[in-house]
């Protein structure tokens, strides 16, 4: 008996240590890489495997749906995880990132490997690469150029009858919209109406409350308005640029837009829900990152010759858009560091930046998306960088998401919720922010 | 006679092991079967229970590793009782968590009286009432905004064939007015088989010999009901109560996935709210702050309840 149960625990035991030493043997030659679960992660996945053939190494990937991307991964850094090697985050975390030394910093590793940053789109640069922003301290390489824009039904446009209507209505074509107002009308004349026997509506738009959504979707209306983030001559000076008379027309502005022309119950809808109502043929226009482009292009029922794309239209304060996109990073805690800066090396060639592009990568190499046959290569690639040539990014502080957090609860507060004056909120976000930038002893 | 179970397992205990129980004292072998659990509970409840209430004097934010901890006094208390939007979560709260136990106090005894009396397909009826509770919250809260969906939602659908209005003209968890209903709605339709069980416990449990007795006396209906029944299932009926009460103060997963505690904030409740400060914007000294007070709040009314429920149960 008690040699049976020797045994048992012997057997056990070797069993445990199989296990053990075969996860660590494993792991030596894994790389795991780390990104949003969304189809540019697909592109990835095949794109890699010219990178597993050439290295050896073999790679594993952990996608996670964007409205839990944030939450997973950022616990995950600063929990001190070693699940990714390399993470594809986004560009505000970098802040935080690097003031924490949760990613590797890249400086010495591009000046031995000849990798300039001149190379590289110079918003996408600033956007995903550079803390503190505008110097030259890289904490990432570009990886995934994005940014909103519009996508609308060109076969609808088209319709004569509806060309007609429009242009004795609006005295002009029923075309793509050149200014916010153009825009506005547009989804007014599209709302409620019936084509092909279906009730359709003007647009959709950015309204999800709980991660980033309506920050997103709003921000292009402030932007295009007036809004600043700070006094561009006295950082963290926030009183008259946030909360400027442009900022509180902006905001007033994405509110009619939403209260005018969005389908009912768009009151939390991002991405998939604009992406769902688009291609379920409910809406004439939706506003989303450009990642989409490539699916809808190839979607059976909205794609090819029946959707246009368009940059975020320009208001009377600027024309600017609101960047997307990542950059892809080295995990300080990764136990496989030199693999994971062997496959940045890898990925900045021109050669695997073209096929990133080909697959529905979008580059953010310069000489990829400059290159002639670039703009004519796919039907929304000359929007992708007249969309690219006017973005501006969110703040990228380390305190990024109680900057996010206010600004979400403000604008829905207000845009959905109908709470209070858009003077008031925009106050109320002076109030928020500023408190956030005292408790981190920057005002 | 065959020897029991303890007998047994007495028989099987191998001679040394034997021999060394036997030493010990009762109360020796009564902490060696307790102790794993005391130092799960020590280790899993009171540590990180004694660690937040130190971190809530602190103004760690987990995600600064680098950062200096300070200490500061009962700076986060203060500031989370002066903020009016935590307040306002407080309401939100307390709305919700009122109307669904008043609702499925309600709704889950009159199924318990009815479900009570004997009739054909009784067995059938109370497993198809207690289906909606075996579900997760999650898979609840996403399968209600499909029939909340304006334009194809069964809900919205019943609800413009019944008043004839158009079921897209209203948005259940997209209008200000009808989410907080919306919510309520739903944790009720979840969570009433849960009362309905308990009271069908208590319903069960008086004799039938005091309602013959209530017979005999010509004790109406009506009154074997509010001198009988009622009195006796009350400290079931405040047993469901208080755990309702304890579930919703903490509900968050079925919230989140309806509404995610929009439109604006009208729906985020404490636990939302206390979510969003500790791991989204990451400042764990105020959330800890936070959670410490939304701790001795449950805890004290639940301690005051409990001993409101055993008076009444010493009746």
């Amino acid at each position: 008996m008690k040699s049976k149960l020797f045994n048992s625990a012997a057997a056990i035991g070797l069993l445990f240590g199989i296990s053990a030493f075969g996860a660590t043997g494993a792991q030596a030659a894994d790389l795991t890489l780390c990104w949003a679960a969304w189809d540019p992660a697909n592109a990835l996945v095949e794109l890699s495997k010219d990178f597993e053939a050439k290295s050896g190494n073999k790679m594993k990937f952990e996608f996670v749906p964007w409205p839990n991307f944030a939450d997973r991964m950022l616990n995950e850094l600063n929990s001190g995880g070693k699940l990714c090697d390399l993470l594809i985050g986004d560009s505000q975390w970098i802040g935080g990132a690097a003031e924490n030394k949760q990613y590797v910093k890249l400086n010495d590793f591009f000046d031995k490997n000849g990798i300039s940053m001149k190379d590289f789109i110079p918003a996408t640069v600033t956007g995903y690469a550079e803390w503190p922003k505008n110097t030259p301290n890289y904490w990432a390489l570009p990886a995934f150029g994005d940014v909103v824009g519009w996508t609308y039904r060109k076969d609808w446009f088209a319709k004569p009858e509806l060309q007609a209507e429009f242009k004795k209505k609006y005295s002009r074509d029923l075309a793509v919209p050149k200014s916010l107002d153009e825009l506005k009308d547009i989804a007014t004349f599209f709302q409620g109406r019936d084509i092909d026997g279906k009730k359709v509506y003007g647009a959709a738009i950015y309204t999800e409350r709980g991660s980033e959504g309506i920050t997103m979707g709003a921000m292009n209306a402030l932007y295009n308005f007036g809004f600043q983030y700070d006094n561009p001559a006295k950082p963290y000076e926030l009183q008259g640029f946030v909360n400027s008379e442009g900022a509180v027309k902006g905001l007033e502005f994405y509110k009619s837009l939403y209260d005018c022309c969005t389908p009912p119950g768009a009151s939390d809808w991002y991405m998939s829900q604009n992406i769902d109502a688009y291609k379920s043929g409910q809406v004439a226009m939706q506003m989303n990152f450009a990642f989409i482009w490539p699916g809808v292009n190839a979607d059976a029922n909205v794609g090819g010759d029946k959707s246009g794309y368009f940059p975020m239209p320009a208001g009377p304060g600027g024309h600017f858009a609101q960047l997307g996109g990542q950059g892809i990073s080295v995990v300080a805690n990764s136990a496989h560091q030199e693999e994971a800066l062997a496959y940045i090396k890898w990925f900045a060639q021109k050669d695997v930046q073209s096929k990133w592009w080909t697959l529905g990568g979008y580059s953010a190499l310069s000489s990829v998306v400059n290159d002639p046959s670039f703009a004519t290569s796919q039907p929304y690639a000359q929007t992708f960088l007249d969309s690219m040539a006017i973005v501006k990014d969110f703040w990228a502080e380390p305190s990024y998401a109680s900057l996010m957090q206010a600004t979400q609860k403000r604008f829905h507060d207000y845009v959905v919720a109908g709470k209070g004056t858009a003077k008031e909120a925009m106050d109320g976000l002076v109030a928020d922010w500023t408190k956030v930038f005292k408790d981190e002893g920057k005002m | 006679m065959s020897p029991t179970q303890f007998e047994r397992a007495a028989e099987a205990t191998p001679p040394i092991l034997a021999k060394k129980i036997r030493g010990l004292s009762d109360r020796a072998i009564a902490w060696i079967f307790v102790a794993p659990t005391i130092f799960l509970l020590l280790a899993i409840n009171i540590f990180p229970l004694i660690w937040t209430i130190r971190l809530s004097f602190t103004n760690f934010r987990v995600n600064r590793p680098n950062a200096e901890v300070q200490f500061v006094g009962l700076d986060n208390y203060r500031r989370i009782l002066s903020d009016a939007d935590i307040w306002l979560t407080m309401q939100t709260t307390a709305h919700f968590l009122i109307w669904t136990i008043v609702l499925q106090v309600l709704i889950g005894f009159s199924l318990a009286y009815l479900i009570n009396k004997k009739f054909r397909g009784n067995d059938l009826w109370t497993t198809i009432i207690v289906f909606p509770m075996m579900l997760s919250p999650a898979v609840v809260g996403n399968f209600w905004t499909f029939l909340y969906q304006p334009q194809i939602g069964l809900f919205n659908y019943v609800v413009g064939f019944l008043t004839h209005t158009d079921p897209s003209s209203f948005s259940m968890i997209g209008d200000v007015n009808l989410a907080p209903w919306a919510i309520v709605i739903v944790d009720t339709w979840m969570w009433t088989p849960f009362v309905m069980l308990i009271c069908l416990a208590g319903l069960r449990s008086i004799p039938g010999s005091i309602y013959e007795a209530a017979e005999c006396d010509r004790a109406s209906k009506w009154r074997q009901f509010w001198t009988i029944t009622l009195p006796m299932v009350l400290p079931f009926l405040m047993l469901a109560v208080l755990f309702r009460g304890i579930e919703n103060f903490k509900m968050f997963d079925l919230v989140v996935q309806l509404t995610g505690g929009g439109p604006g904030s009208i729906t985020e409740l404490t636990s939302i709210n206390l979510k969003r400060e500790a791991f989204e914007k990451w400042r764990t000294g105020y959330s800890s702050a936070y959670a410490v007070i939304l701790f001795v709040t449950v805890f004290g009314l639940a301690s005051i309840y409990v001993k409101a429920l055993n008076k009444v149960k010493e009746r």
